[in-house]
């Protein structure tokens, strides 16, 4: 790589834009390995709502999460916009793949550094955690800009409380006799 | 100055040889007679003295060599095997480890260390005569096989063709025709043409053949090599009988001349038959043929001899594992394919290919196997040396060493098992005194045992040592928070606490236990392994039972599909006893309490749709799976069972590595993720949470 292309990427850097509930989200591109339309998935029983379930990603199984229920928005309606993007992150130095369910994906997008504010200290309603900065797309328009490392990487912990405790709504669809034999 | 590609070959080959030296010295302890086993021990002292000196490695073939001349004269006979002699030769087996280590960059060797061994060794071998009273036993001389032309003059005919590998390995000729040379006279001819042909060496020597065969040992396994006696001086000739032309020449009866003249007037056999119409010349020909033929087997068989095994990269068979696991998933999709498609034609190929590709994959998941009883040799040495720093008499004694397990398996075995045995010599075993007022022998035992059961191997480490004290270990549970005092618990469910982090019942911390950690260590790695660990027997002053149970493999195994609404999950058929119905009535006899009478047995279930909360009716007729868990029978409770399923086995991923009662994933044919049950884990999670409902 030619030193003058290393100066050119230090000034801007390029995000994939996508949508959750009508918002405008972004998570910077070099993260996202690809991007699928939805497959048909199988739900891992006793876990957290937010995580949907495993894809077959041409021969290997690849969690899949549900980023607004994630972020506290609300689950994804299924339309034939939604997408998975495929997000590589590293996790106890092994490179694992992540597949993050989102209602469209929009663009890529350049960004200069000076077009993103830093996070307001609230009212974003969001864990500020997760949140890298706002990225200003036009005047009007600002873009939230995930840290998606972070969001992902709380799932490591999030799995070992979970461990152990029994799982909210795991009675769902369960029988009253089952009550009735579990108390005999 | 050693070359790394070569000194990474040396490392390889030098590891190897320490570890059979290592067995070879464990036996020899055991039966010091056996001058058999003397000879095997010198000789892998000598290849690595040999082979290190050719690849640079002058500090291992320096000291190799002191090991070596007290090691030949055990050998001799003037030394007898003795308990410092397998000591001292165990320790510079060590150091040998230590300064191949130092010499491809991992740590330094201690020279001090060196010398004690050397200096030892050297009194041992130096007082031998004298100390011989102390020896375990007097080996009777001449107790090895007498070398009839040792001391005697004689010609030899060595003929060393290399392999390629020969070469590869680092080794020179020039070296190897060298130390020939020094031991007497020596011819060399060598093929010019060509830089890898052969040699043909002529040597005179009064050494006799051992020691030509100490300098070829270590280049026997790259080199087709062939030595012939030709002579022995001040001995008739060997050979059975001579060519009656041959003794008249002798004689002086008859001109070498002659000879030749009449010699050139003889036709072949095969002519003669011929010409006296005895046989037709087709047989003759046929008949040459044969002879042809057998000859050419016979080369081509010591050519394949050479061959036996090649040593492999163990990625190359990860990713040949991982293909053929491809491989089984695409042909399950294409079986499905054809059963969808009714076509004749294509039934009898798709069969085949099922066919095949279940033997490739028993063939290729067959060499990743190796036999477990390489990992218990190994633990001979820490039992040996284990039981003398705690001042113990332990013997340890194996059965089903040639049980086979999957290499990655075997691996990861070794850490596990060596926590086992030092807690059962720490902790188990009593010390001789204690053991003889409790009337048993001074010697402890430690059996570890190994066999095959369905897709699993039972491994089990027993001791006779004075068993768990299930009171104390409870004590102490209760002490550091990890049981709770109201709860009610079996002696087994006591006694595998010892599993829990952060429990350790030694009144004392020594250097190999009480330290509260080591146990938890075992069972997390044996976790990790898919493979269970439990106590399984402990009485009181008789001893205690470990038993690890582990899949024969973690690439592929065979399962039973079923499902359950829309999901399909994998039974391990391992797992699988057997299937039975669940109706309606029968949920009716028992008022819906979840159990079955099954062959006059009560078994309890667990219903699938509702642990894992599985949205839908259940249909009207169920079906019950029915396992073996720890020796107790338990149903799963599904919608349908769709058949026999070879599985190959995915990891859920790091989100989903503590899922409840799932082991796995597995891609079926129509590309559809299907979910592997861990059994046991149902059972566990499905009774506390009953447990736990009735205490609330």
């Amino acid at each position: 790589m030619s030193v003058k292309n290393e100066t050119v990427q230090s000034q801007t850097t390029q995000y994939l834009t996508f949508m959750l509930r009508e918002e405008g989200f972004a998570i910077e591109i070099s993260k996202v390995r690809e991007v699928l339309d939805v497959t048909t998935m199988t739900r891992i029983p006793r876990m957290p709502e937010y995580l949907s379930g495993v894809i077959n990603l041409r021969g290997n199984v690849v969690p899949v999460m549900d980023l607004g229920q994630k972020l506290g928005m609300g689950s994804i309606k299924y339309t034939k916009n939604t997408c998975i993007m495929i997000v590589e992150l590293e996790v106890d130095a092994n490179l694992v793949e992540m597949g993050v369910l989102t209602d469209s994906v929009q663009m890529v997008l350049d960004l200069n550094p000076e077009d993103i504010e830093s996070v307001p200290k609230m009212g974003t309603n969001l864990n500020t955690e997760f949140i890298k900065g706002m990225g200003r797309q036009t005047e009007e328009k600002f873009l939230i800009i995930l840290d998606i490392d972070k969001v992902l990487a709380s799932e490591g912990e999030a799995a070992l409380r979970e461990m152990g405790s029994p799982v909210p709504g795991q009675t769902v669809g369960a029988k009253p006799e089952d009550a009735a034999g579990a108390e005999a | 100055m050693a070359d790394t590609e070569y000194a990474e070959v040396f490392r390889e080959e030098a590891g190897e040889l320490l570890e059979e030296l290592e067995t070879s010295l464990l036996e020899l302890e055991k039966d010091p007679a056996d001058l058999k086993i003397v000879s095997r021990v010198f000789r892998a002292m000598h290849t690595i003295k040999g082979s290190g000196a050719m690849f640079g490695f002058d500090d291992i073939a320096g000291f190799t060599h002191h090991v070596e001349t007290a090691l030949d004269k055990v050998r001799d006979g003037t030394v007898p095997v003795s308990t410092e002699l397998i000591d001292l030769t165990l320790a510079s087996r060590d150091h040998i480890r230590v300064l191949l280590d130092a010499a491809t960059g991992g740590g330094e060797a201690d020279p001090a260390e060196g010398e004690r061994i050397i200096s030892g060794l050297q009194a041992l071998v130096g007082g031998g005569a004298q100390d011989r009273a102390q020896a375990i036993v007097a080996p009777e001389v001449p107790a090895k096989e007498k070398d009839p032309t040792e001391g005697r003059r004689s010609h030899y005919r060595i003929s060393i063709k290399p392999t390629p590998e020969f070469f590869v390995g680092g080794y020179t000729m020039e070296a190897l025709i060298g130390e020939l040379g020094n031991l007497g006279e020596s011819t060399v001819f060598m093929d010019a043409e060509q830089e890898g042909g052969g040699v043909l060496v002529l040597l005179t020597t009064d050494k006799g053949l051992n020691a030509i065969e100490d300098v070829l040992v270590f280049a026997e396994s790259s080199c087709q090599v062939a030595v012939t006696v030709l002579a022995v001086e001040g001995e008739e000739d060997l050979e059975e009988h001579k060519k009656l032309g041959q003794i008249l020449l002798e004689r002086g009866e008859i001109s070498a001349d002659d000879l030749t003249t009449v010699l050139a007037r003889q036709k072949p056999l095969g002519e003669l038959l011929v010409g006296e119409k005895l046989v037709s010349r087709t047989s003759v020909d046929a008949a040459l043929a044969e002879q042809r033929l057998v000859r050419d087997a016979k080369e081509k068989a010591t050519v394949a001899k050479g061959a036996e095994s090649i040593r492999v990269a163990s990625e190359k068979l990860d990713q040949l594992i991982n293909l053929v696991g491809e491989l089984v998933v695409t042909q399950a999709r294409l079986t499905q394919v054809a059963s969808h498609n009714k076509d004749a034609d294509l039934v009898e190929p798709v069969e085949e290919v099922e066919r095949l590709t279940a033997e490739l994959r028993d063939c290729v998941l067959n060499i990743r196997m190796l036999p477990i009883g390489t990992t218990f040799a190994k633990f001979k040495r820490l039992v040996r040396d284990l039981s003398a720093e705690l001042g113990k008499e332990v013997v340890m004694v194996t059965e089903g060493a040639e049980t086979e397990l999957d290499k990655n398996v075997i691996d990861q075995l070794g850490d596990p098992m060596v926590h086992l045995i030092r807690n059962s010599i720490d902790h188990g075993i009593e010390s001789p005194e204690e053991r003889e007022l409790a009337g048993k022998p001074r010697k402890g035992t430690i059996s570890l045992a190994a066999q095959h059961s369905g897709a699993n191997v039972v491994i089990t480490v027993t001791d006779d040592g004075k068993g768990l004290d299930a009171e104390r270990i409870r004590q102490k549970g209760l002490e550091k928070g990890l049981l709770r005092a109201d709860t009610e618990l079996s002696e087994q469910e006591i006694w595998n606490t010892i599993f829990t982090p952060g429990l350790s019942t030694a009144k004392t911390v020594t250097s190999v236990s009480g330290r509260g950690v080591g146990m938890d260590v075992v069972k997390s790695t044996v976790d990790a392994l898919k493979g269970s660990v439990s106590v399984t027997r402990s009485v009181k002053g008789q001893g205690t039972t470990i038993t690890i149970m582990l899949p024969l493999t973690l690439a592929i195994i065979d399962g039973l599909l079923v499902q359950v609404g829309e999901t399909h999950f994998v039974l391990p058929l391992s797992q699988v006893e057997e299937c039975v119905e669940l109706t309606q009535e029968d949920i009716a006899r028992f008022h819906e309490r979840r159990m079955l009478p099954v062959r006059d047995q009560l078994v309890p279930y667990v219903r699938l749709r509702d642990f894992f909360a599985i949205a839908g009716e259940r249909p009207a007729r169920e079906q019950m799976v029915i396992s073996r868990i720890n020796g107790d029978r338990f149903g799963l409770v599904l919608d349908g069972v769709v058949g026999e399923h070879q599985t190959v086995l995915k990891s859920l991923g790091w989100v989903y590595r503590n899922a409840t009662g799932l082991s796995g994933s597995t891609i079926l044919g129509n590309g559809h993720v299907a979910l592997i049950l861990d059994v046991a884990n149902v059972m566990q999670c499905a009774r506390r949470e009953e447990h736990n409902a009735l205490s609330n």
